[in-house]
């Protein structure tokens, strides 16, 4: 059987408990995220996950790679001690603000670098940007196919693999070559946890950095300049209401709630009539 | 591409039905259409879809592009994106709107990168500027912000919105849209992915987005065991459960079917009740045309109670079982 190498990519994305603390910056009108420490998303550990089960099952190399400001280097770290053989972070003041097209720009320039790649995994979508873009677009610089919102991945032979794509109430089956492109859903695996030896398994391996110079690109095509969707203008909506504060002890503030709901009418008929027939 | 003309809108179709969202997006795109003074189209992709390209017209289609071919009848990214690909740059849309249902947001990216344009992800509102640029609006980080979207440079000017936020047209029984039949030269052995089959999946909760009463859990719900309570109080209420986006991530709720948000579901209850949720904008988004919004939430300081009719700061824990109790004693006092 044929080894199989894939490349997973891993987005650094804001711890959600630092989440208040993020701001836009009224000049570029990015998010200012300096100083907000980085977690890895979870989607992003799914994919790690499918890639070191086919490492284990087929051989083969699982590298990870991520573009994103110093300070990644932490996650892509906690992806070794989960068994990933290398780690690829593509830092470079030029990559920032990218958005999805730019960003997919530069890891598929990444991902080409390292060569000889069956299969590329990625989180179906991300925490913060959610986009879920990534991953068709990064297909598309590789010239491969691409397979989202995946629950279930199947070997099939050296060179092909049957997946299940969830669509809402429902799913398709298909049958793919390689190489591809698959985001996945976290239904497609349980992401193990760190053990001992992933901490001594990770002194041995290093993290590649690379800036612009070391990957092929054409400068107009990355960062912020060379996003083709920007933000115009930033507007605050209202969502004000009327906010009023009910309180008292739990049975107190309970007969409160369900006398004003009654007299906004708002509940179900069959408990709004009841009263006023008493 | 740098110029182009008409809006766009495709059609996702499922087992040779046109989806909701592609008739909410023909709405919303006649309004854009009008204002820049453009043609409404309609892109569908299918197999036997006559019957779909005479609903395309009576939900305000001027055009319907369509390709009918065996190859198109289950959505297939290769197939799809080629054929999308070299029907833009034949007729040179200047815009183009597709719903982020699982399809859609397959399609959209590979779309967008192959005609090498931008894409501005689940939109919750579109407009367009004095130059009749196309402004996504999205929900922004830190406080109740929108930001618009642009993409000042490239055509066709891409954008895709979760279902329901824009209601479809009144259906005009015989309005005809223009068909263009699209050839497709395509075939199986020509692409990489190959279709084996479908299935279908029963709905396991009550639907949010059609509820008369939703009881959304967030977060502070805290594990499996307490969403119980959720469904508790939704069940005495005759209601139905909603989710903020982490309990979807725990796994306590179905993303699929529960996620209240930009992008998740729009509901439109008489009664939202939010319990253990701060109130992001996200999810905020996703209940504003809801009749009443009530929120308990430990935390005085969450941004969900500025948004709330009726604010309760305690734990949902102490607070819920009460609930339940005067709201059964009410439908009990009915019956006497
Ligand atoms: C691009 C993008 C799109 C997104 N789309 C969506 C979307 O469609 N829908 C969505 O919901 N989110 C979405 N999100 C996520 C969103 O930003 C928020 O992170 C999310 O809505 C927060 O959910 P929450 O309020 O349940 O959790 P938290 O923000 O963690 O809030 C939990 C709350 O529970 C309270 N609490 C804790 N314990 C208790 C208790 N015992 N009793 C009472 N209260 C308690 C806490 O005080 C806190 O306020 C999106 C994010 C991004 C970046
Ligand atoms: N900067 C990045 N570096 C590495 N991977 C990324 C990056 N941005 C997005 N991804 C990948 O693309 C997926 C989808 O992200 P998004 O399109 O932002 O929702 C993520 O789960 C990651 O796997």
């Amino acid at each position: 059987m044929k080894e199989l190498n894939s490349v997973v990519c891993i987005k650094p994305v804001p711890d959600q408990r630092f989440w208040d603390k993020i701001s836009l910056d009224p000049k570029t009108q990015t998010l200012r995220r300096a100083g907000i420490p980085v977690a890895l998303g979870p989607l992003d550990l799914n994919a790690l996950e499918e890639a070191l089960r086919i490492k284990e099952a087929r051989g083969g190399k699982v590298t990870v790679i991520s573009m994103g400001p110093p300070g990644t280097e932490e996650i892509l770290e906690w992806a070794i001690v989960l068994g990933a053989d290398e780690a690829v972070l593509l830092s470079d003041r030029a990559f920032a603000g990218a958005d999805t097209l730019a960003t997919a720009y530069v890891l598929a320039s990444g991902i080409k670098k390292l060569g000889d790649v069956d299969l590329v995994f990625l989180g179906n979508e991300s925490l913060d940007g959610s986009t879920g873009q990534v991953g068709p677009q990064v297909a598309e610089f590789l010239g491969m196919s691409h397979l989202t919102h995946i629950t279930k991945i199947d070997l099939a032979g050296d060179t092909k693999l049957k997946a299940r794509f969830h669509i809402e109430f429902g799913s398709i089956d298909v049958e793919v070559k390689t190489p591809v492109v698959i985001a996945v859903d976290k239904e497609v695996n349980e992401p193990r946890l760190a053990n001992i030896w992933g901490a001594v398994w990770a002194q041995e391996r290093k993290i590649n950095c690379w800036s612009i110079n070391d990957v092929e690109v054409d400068k107009d095509k990355i960062g912020l300049p060379g996003s083709p969707t920007q933000v115009a203008g930033v507007t605050t909506i209202e969502l004000k209401r009327k906010g009023e504060m009910l309180t008292g002890e739990p049975a107190d503030i309970a007969r409160q709630l369900v006398k004003k709901l009654q007299t906004d009418k708002v509940l179900p008929e069959a408990l709004v009539c009841r009263r006023d027939v008493v | 591409m740098k110029e182009g003309k008409g809006v766009w809108v495709f059609i996702e179709q499922r087992g040779g039905c046109v989806s909701e969202v592609g008739l909410e997006l023909l709405g919303k795109g006649r309004e854009l259409a009008d204002k820049v003074g453009e043609k409404l189209e309609a892109v569908l992709f299918g197999y036997q879809t006559d019957s779909m390209v005479d609903e395309l017209g009576a939900y305000g289609a001027d055009t319907v592009y369509v390709a009918d071919d065996p190859l198109l009848e289950v959505y297939n990214s290769d197939a799809y994106a080629v054929l999308m690909q070299e029907l833009i740059e034949q007729y040179k849309p200047s815009m183009m709107i597709v719903g982020a249902s699982n399809i859609g947001s397959d399609l959209a990216p590979r779309v967008a990168a192959k005609v090498d344009t931008g894409l501005s992800a689940h939109c919750i509102g579109f407009d367009v500027d004095e130059q009749g640029k196309l402004l996504g609006k999205v929900p922004g980080f830190g406080g109740a912000v929108m930001a618009d979207i642009i993409c000042p440079e490239d055509y066709p000017q891409m954008a895709t919105a979760r279902p329901g936020f824009f209601q479809k047209l009144e259906r005009t029984e015989g309005r005809k849209a223009d068909v263009v039949e699209v050839e497709v030269k395509l075939k199986q052995e020509d692409i990489n992915i190959k279709v084996l089959g479908t299935s279908k999946e029963e709905l396991k909760a009550r639907p949010v987005e059609s509820a008369d009463v939703v009881v959304a859990g967030g977060f502070g719900i805290g594990g499996q065991e307490n969403w119980k309570l959720v469904e508790e109080l939704a069940d005495v209420l005759n209601g139905s459960v909603g989710a903020t986006r982490p309990p979807c991530d725990e796994g306590w709720a179905e993303l699929d079917s529960q996620m209240i948000g930009q992008s998740g579901k729009t509901v439109r209850p008489n009664l939202y009740i939010g319990l253990g949720v701060s109130g992001a904008v996200h999810h905020l988004v996703g209940i504003q045309d809801s009749k009443v919004i009530v929120a308990i939430n430990k935390d005085s300081k969450a941004p969900i109670f500025e948004a709330a009719d009726y604010g309760i700061v305690a734990d949902f824990r102490q607070v819920v079982p009460s609930l339940i109790e005067e709201l059964k004693s009410i439908s009990q006092a009915e019956g006497v």
